[in-house]
């Protein structure tokens, strides 16, 4: 039993909720990023780091202190750091003669390494090279993946998966329209990786949807893929697996049709329909001579003098 | 003449809509998959000619460009496509409504786990106790007030400044009183933090699932950790542990010849008394008038069983609580073959098991 497996009880309110936040929810908290500078980091390492952070904030850690750990090696450092400031995602800078520029990006379950990708990162524009206006921080991206490649290769699927996780940002009912205004744009050629950020403008078309201009801006890498450690097909099942109280409740006997009109159905119980309440029409209304010929037959009730 | 005119003026019209339409159309091969959600595209195009893409410098950012307007475009023409409403009144932003995200992502932790119920749930849940509703205000005698029913200014009194305690029948006369009650009191919350941070333990182990881990190597293993992990060391000899010498208080374990095997037939041709006994047994059960089935025991578990059912149905339904009375007047309401057994087995039965609880307490 490690020290953090130990049963915490908490003293104060404050320190209660804080447990509260950290532990497992049906519906989950966005996930945090923890940007990492190993031991031999190099200046262009560092810049995409605090680059990445700047997209990223306030979803993220940026660690100051270089860490020499090796992540595909020995993931233990990983997963310390990643109980200690609850993130579940992470990236991890580093610069050797074999391996330039290498940045490996990976997430976690249940604080264990689920995946882990390394890149290799060849040509690199800051922030601050581009000399253009920015959008507000914070701001939650639009994502756009083109090539083939992104579906048919295993690796470069997860690499997929993982990028939108990490880019993603908070999960929200509902966006302004007009404040789409940043676009992460993803291309997958000839074995590279081209990721390119852009500010959207909108341009008045003649009708209701705008017409889209777009400024670069921003961090644009253009990345290559080295080695891969990926989550084994069943882990991996594991950790896409939702609650069943998640699941959306089906409403019973209600049905559309191809016109969009919406059916319901009703289940009442047997109504008698002699005693049933309809309009009064006057003119139909028994007469008083027909009346008593109907009751002749049964037992005579008291009847009003006229 | 005029209709021609007519004519003409709504091909132009058409004209004119097509023109407008152009700026915001993008031709694409394969239409792109979308998750509004997220706000994400995915577009299974081939990218354009890797020839053209190799050349570095501007050409290529231009290209890359070129692709991300169009995709944005389609992106934000599905946006824009989506049902809008003014957010905060009628002066606010244009907002649209996301649909839920499909595009499936990997959880951060596994999800939450129930809790296991602590020993208390577990046994009102068995004898069918209910919670009952208190109020939070009793009326006090003395003061002629509603008091609160615990902590300050509560409606037995402060029992710091309690001054009189009696001594009890059967107690020793000189003993201090006062210091008993402390201490009683000192003793109750002891046992209550305890049996709290076990049932958290409890809570915790399940919630974790680590069924084969190693003993804890400072003294906090429980009872049935140790055995387990006794148990676990004695099998794991050469021999399964046949030959392992007990301990000297250590209960004799009976021997699983079979090795963990969950049923096993004894040979056909084998003991032939002992089948004959077993024989002559099976007739002489069969010829006695006394019934096999024990119906005390039977009944007392049915019994059981229907007070945790009617508990369930209760806690389910949310109604209110009838109290004792409510629940003792239900009985007589039953099948009468199931509460005449009960009636002419609840006397002996009661009484045993009734003196028998009252002496633990």
């Amino acid at each position: 039993m490690d020290p953090l497996d130990r049963v915490v009880k908490p003293k104060t309110k404050r320190a209660k909720r804080f447990l509260e936040k950290r532990e497992p929810k049906l519906n989950e908290n966005t996930k945090n990023a923890m940007l990492i500078r190993g031991g031999n980091a190099n200046l262009t390492v560092t810049a995409v780091l605090k680059d990445i952070y700047a997209v990223k904030k306030p979803f993220a850690v940026l660690y100051k202190k270089k860490n020499i750990t090796r992540p595909f090696e020995d993931q233990t450092s990983l997963e310390f750091f990643s109980k200690k400031s609850d993130c579940s995602l992470f990236l991890f800078g580093c610069h050797n003669k074999k391996r330039p520029n290498n940045l490996i990006i990976g997430r976690m379950f249940d604080y264990h390494v689920l995946d882990m990708i390394e890149l290799g990162v060849e040509k690199f524009v800051s922030l601050k090279d581009v000399k253009n206006s920015k959008c507000p921080e914070g701001t939650k991206p639009m994502l756009i993946f083109a090539g083939d490649v992104f579906d048919v290769n295993e690796e470069y699927r997860r690499l997929k998966s993982l990028l939108i996780d990490f880019f993603r940002g908070p999960t929200v009912p509902s966006v302004r329209l007009a404040g789409l205004e940043y676009v992460l744009h993803f291309t997958a050629v000839d074995g590279k990786i081209y990721m390119r950020s852009y500010k959207v403008l909108l341009k008045k078309s003649g009708c209701k949807i705008p017409r889209i201009e777009l400024e670069e801006m921003g961090p644009s890498l253009d990345l290559v893929m080295r080695r891969t450690h990926l989550a084994s097909d069943d882990l991996y099942k594991l950790s896409l697996k939702q609650p069943k109280a998640l699941k959306p409740k089906k409403k019973k006997n209600i049905s559309h049709d191809v016109f969009g009109t919406t059916y319901g159905r009703i289940h009442m119980q047997k109504q008698d329909l002699s005693k049933l309440q309809t309009r009064k029409m006057k003119g139909l209304k028994k007469r008083p001579a027909e009346k008593l010929a109907e009751d002749g037959g049964a037992t005579p009730k008291k009847s009003k003098s006229a | 003449m005029a209709a021609v005119r007519v004519e003409a003026v709504l091909a132009a019209a058409e004209e004119q809509e097509a023109e407008k339409r152009r700026s915001i159309t993008v031709e694409k091969e394969l239409e792109l998959e979308f998750d509004l959600g997220n706000l994400l595209a995915l577009d299974r195009n081939p990218p354009p000619a890797a020839a053209a893409l190799r050349g570095a410098g501007p050409r290529r950012e231009a290209l890359l460009r070129a692709l991300a307007r169009d995709n944005t475009q389609l992106l934000v023409s599905r946006l824009w496509e989506l049902p809008t409403e003014r957010a905060g009144g009628a002066g606010g932003p244009l907002v649209a409504r996301l649909p839920e995200p499909t595009f499936r992502l990997p959880r951060e932790k596994p999800p939450p786990r129930p809790r296991p119920p602590t020993r208390w749930e577990q046994f009102a849940r068995l004898k069918g106790i209910r919670r009952r509703k208190k109020t939070s205000l009793v009326w006090d005698e003395q003061a002629k007030e509603w008091r609160r029913r615990w902590g300050y200014r509560r409606a037995g009194g402060d029992p710091a400044r309690a001054w009189l305690a009696e001594v009890p029948a059967g107690a020793d006369p000189e003993e201090d009183q006062f210091a008993r009650l402390r201490r009683e009191k000192r003793e109750r919350v002891a046992r209550n933090e305890l049996n709290r941070l076990r049932n958290l333990a409890r809570a915790h182990r399940a919630g974790s699932a680590v069924p084969a881990a190693p003993l804890h190597p400072t003294g906090h293993q429980d009872r049935e950790e140790l055995r387990r992990v006794a148990r676990v060391a004695r099998v794991s000899t050469a021999s399964l542990g046949r030959f392992q010498p007990r301990l000297p208080k250590e209960p004799a374990e009976p021997p699983s010849r079979s090795g963990g095997r969950k049923r096993r037939f004894e040979p056909l041709l084998g003991n032939l008394a002992a089948e004959r006994s077993r024989q002559l047994e099976l007739l002489r059960d069969m010829g006695s008038k006394k019934p096999v089935l024990d119906i005390t025991r039977a009944v007392n578990k049915q019994m059981r069983q229907e007070e945790a059912e009617a508990a369930a149905a209760h806690k389910g339904k949310k109604q209110s609580q009838r109290g004792k009375r409510g629940r003792r007047q239900q009985r007589p309401g039953r099948s009468g073959k199931k509460s005449g057994a009960r009636r002419q087995q609840q006397k002996p039965a009661g009484g045993g098991s009734g003196g028998g609880r009252r002496k633990k307490a």
